[in-house]
């Protein structure tokens, strides 16, 4: 990932950071929000960016890393351009949602938590979507698609291929 | 459903999670096109979840004369139709009704056993106006409860109504409240509990998406009650709608004064921040909860000391659950005896339910404590989805267990579904039929308690993984004899020795599905089977010679290539090959393909 700008070097990259702990006292009950913060500005959590929060607010390595690691909500790596979060809920679960996971791991040939090679899409269970009553569903981006079949699943990473003329 | 009068029509489109979902936002800006470019005069709002989810797209109409009528399946094609025919010719389309003030409809049995108490304002009220929640009696028992009761008096009154906590274990409230007051301290804390975690639920998301008010007044009452003057809101980040609906109202209700310093001329001041829940299964339990508040890992800890004595930074906190806080304001306005009317002897009350799985109506229902299981499964929730027999629901998620078909009979309070050995737990339903299978269940709540165990304890951490190990060992055909007996064992073991609720309730899906369906254990392990034709390494797709057609249709959706076969010739599968995906028989349609 071309992370750094290379013309004026620290300073663009970092702005997003900036702003965000200017918001913060950069105490320890500060920490999960600060991360948050950081996750929707850069998409995860980037190392170098880690190592300045604890440069900056004295906060140890261990917490931060400790706290990164242990809820699964934080990312410490890329995701690829489009999230695809597939629901493992119960009642996706009880309409047959595993199957869907196989099907979509199979049609882009990553495991779950992968990324495909061309970067294109990244799949990720969740746990209920909310929309138990469309079970089985996924959300790609912002969009919902429910009362998924294996079959439906497929069609719809292949829609999203054919629009880009792939 | 909302009585308030217009001088025209109103349209009220249902935007929760699952109505956004089905499309609800498309659908509210087809109305806002039509009633833009129209001459009649409509307003057009929106509201919260109003139940009956597995209608979604749902629209109210409320015609000028206050009368109501709901549509269902609404799509923006639909929606132009309804604008046509209700609004500008006055007929209302009535093969699309799903609910009416003035009208039969075949869902009128989906509401006839509710009972709505908790969810009064949800998809009534528009959720980010604080308006139409003060109309529908928003911060009416705040008001009371500074004005003329003591904090005593607040307690008395919860104590009395039998509210009991309806984030899982059931332990009653006004204990809990009289607990926190008594303990010493200057700076005392309120704390939500709007984690949510059980996969498959989401009561607490649809009152905080559909009455945000209800939660802030019952933590402002808890406030007034034990002396605390600042209230935190857990919630899972992964509710946006929630989030972004609370802090509307939060906001609103600063503006009113009823949330800051003062509050209605008296000396008693609330203030309420929210904290958002990072993705862990186990910040659901209290004191992990307080933990990830104060910024670490979301452990548990030992209690005693319990919250109400050391809490949020050692200070004593109430915590409870959304659903508990939203029947306080109730039960202050009406008095506890008319909130006791409601439930059983040990169980007052109504509690809300997510209906969901292989449920033919899906939805929040909200029912009085009491009612038989039977009642919500077929008169509410219409039966399976699949019309096939009825197996097993399951009841408070990874820590509960199944009632099985043969207790359908069962009343739902605390102590009847407690004998189960299944429990209340927050509201979570899930409905199974005959194609699901028990020990699939039991599978999929151990991995999702293993995945989510701190770690902290051993036999939390490693005995539901050897648990683990042995139910997908059964589910592949490789269970031995004294398989069973380990589990129980193990159960037990976890349960006595865990810190925390994950760990001492985790072995309970095994436990009752053992109970219950101890003979599907049993084929998987002696006969290699799987009853309900669901684990892959013990079924066979198989195509019946004299229904195949040879129309080929299988062969190409197959992605293994596993079938086949000449243009009109019968189909063959190649079982090495074959993974069992099911793709092929749900594309048959001459019933051709089945598992054996
Ligand atoms: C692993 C675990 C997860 C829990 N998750 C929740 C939850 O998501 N929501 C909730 O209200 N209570 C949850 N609880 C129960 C809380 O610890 C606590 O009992 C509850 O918030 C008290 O509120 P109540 O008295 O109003 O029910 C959980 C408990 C355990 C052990
Ligand atoms: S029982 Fe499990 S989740 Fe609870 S504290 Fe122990 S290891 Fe952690
Ligand atoms: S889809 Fe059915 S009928 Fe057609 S070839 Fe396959 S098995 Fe035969
Ligand atoms: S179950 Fe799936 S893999 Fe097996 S034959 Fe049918 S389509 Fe092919
Ligand atoms: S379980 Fe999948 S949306 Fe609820
Ligand atoms: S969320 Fe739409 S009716 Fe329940």
């Amino acid at each position: 990932m071309a992370n750094k700008c290379c013309c004026n070097g620290r300073s663009r990259y970092f702005d997003k950071f900036d702003e965000i702990l200017s918001k913060y006292e950069g105490k320890e009950a500060d920490l999960i929000p600060i991360l948050q913060n950081i996750q929707d500005a850069y998409g995860y959590l980037p190392q170098d960016i880690l190592d300045e929060l604890c440069n900056r607010t004295g906060l140890h390595p261990s917490q931060v890393m400790g706290v990164a690691t242990f809820y699964s909500q934080f990312r410490l790596k890329p995701t690829g351009e489009n999230l695809i979060k597939l629901c493992f809920g119960t009642a996706c679960h009880v309409n047959g949602a595993e199957k869907v996971a196989e099907a979509l791991a199979d049609e882009l040939k990553i495991e779950i938590g992968g990324t495909t090679e061309d970067g294109r899409f990244t799949l990720e269970t969740v746990a209920c979507l909310g929309c138990c009553s469309l079970a089985p569903v996924m959300m790609i981006g912002d969009e919902t698609y429910g009362r998924l079949t294996p079959d439906k699943a497929r069609k719809i990473i292949r829609g999203f291929y054919k629009n880009w003329g792939e | 459903m909302n009585n308030l009068r217009n001088d025209y029509y109103k349209i009220v489109v249902g935007l929760g999670s699952c109505g956004i979902a089905a499309g609800a936002n498309k659908v509210y800006d087809t109305f806002k096109g039509i009633i833009e470019k129209s001459d009649v005069p409509v307003t057009l709002d929106e509201t919260g979840c109003m139940g009956m989810c597995y209608k979604e797209v749902l629209v109210e109409v409320i015609n000028p004369d206050g009368k109501s009528v709901i549509y269902g399946e609404v799509t923006p094609e639909k929606a132009n139709k309804i604008f046509e025919s209700h609004i500008v010719e006055g007929r209302p389309v009535v093969e699309w009704i799903v609910k009416a003030d003035d009208m039969e409809t075949s869902e009128d049995s989906f509401f006839s056993k509710q009972m709505r108490i908790v969810l009064r304002r949800c998809g009534v009220i528009n959720p980010e106006s604080i308006d139409e929640a003060i109309a529908m009696d928003a911060y009416k028992a705040i008001e009371k409860a500074v004005k003329t009761m003591t904090p005593e008096q607040v307690i008395e009154e919860v104590l009395n109504s039998g509210l009991r906590g309806r984030g899982g274990a059931g332990f009653p409230t006004g204990m809990k409240w009289k607990f926190a007051r008594s303990s010493e301290g200057s700076t005392k804390y309120i704390v939500c509990n709007a984690d949510e975690g059980d996969p498959g639920a989401f009561m607490d998301r649809s009152v905080l998406e559909g009455d945000p008010h209800s939660v802030i007044e019952g933590m402002m009452i808890a406030g007034y009650a034990i002396g605390a003057e600042e209230g935190y809101i857990y919630v899972r980040a992964e509710y946006p709608l929630a989030i972004k609906r609370l802090k509307i109202a939060i906001k609103d209700a600063e503006e009113r004064g009823f949330l800051g310093k003062n509050i209605f001329g008296t000396d008693f001041s609330f203030k309420i921040k929210i904290k958002e829940g990072a993705g862990a299964f186990v910040c659901g339990e209290e004191t992990a909860l307080l933990a990830s508040i104060e910024g670490k890992r979301g452990m548990p800890r030992i209690r005693p000391p319990f919250p109400a004595v050391k809490g949020l930074w050692e200070k004593p906190t109430n915590i409870n659950n959304v659903e508990t806080y939203a029947n306080v304001p109730y039960i202050i306005l009406h008095g506890a005896a008319e909130y006791a009317k409601y439930g059983t002897e040990k169980s007052r009350g109504t509690k809300v339910f997510a209906l969901a799985g292989k449920i033919a109506k899906g939805g929040l229902v909200e029912v009085p404590m009491g009612i038989p299981l039977r009642e919500i499964i077929y008169d509410i929730g219409g039966g399976t989805s699949s019309g096939k027999k009825f197996k097993a629901v399951q009841m408070g998620g990874p820590s509960g267990g199944c009632i099985p078909a043969e207790l359908i009979d069962t009343i739902i309070d605390y102590d009847s579904v407690n004998q189960t050995g299944a429990i209340m737990g927050s509201g979570g339903m899930i409905v199974m039929d005959e194609d699901n299978c028990m020990i699939d269940i039991a599978r999929f709540f151990l991995t999702f308690t293993q995945k989510e165990s701190c770690g902290k304890c051993t036999f939390c951490r490693i005995g539901t993984k050897r648990m683990l190990e042995i139910l997908e060992r059964i589910t592949k055909g490789e269970g031995k004899e004294g398989d069973i007996e380990l589990l129980e064992e193990l159960s037990m073991n976890i349960k006595k020795n865990s810190l925390c609720g994950l760990g001492q309730t985790a072995p309970n899906p095994v436990l009752t599905t053992i109970k219950y369906f101890r003979h599907e254990y049993e084929a998987h392990i002696r006969d290699k089977k799987c009853p309900a034709k669901q684990c892959k390494a013990l079924i066979e797709y198989k195509i019946l010679e004299d229904k195949c057609t040879g129309c080929t249709a299988c062969s190409r959706v197959c992605p293994v290539k596993a079938i086949s076969g000449e243009v009109k010739k019968v189909h063959k599968i190649d079982s090495s090959i074959c993974t069992r995906c099911g793709a092929c028989k749900a594309t048959c349609r001459f019933g051709a393909i089945i598992v054996e």
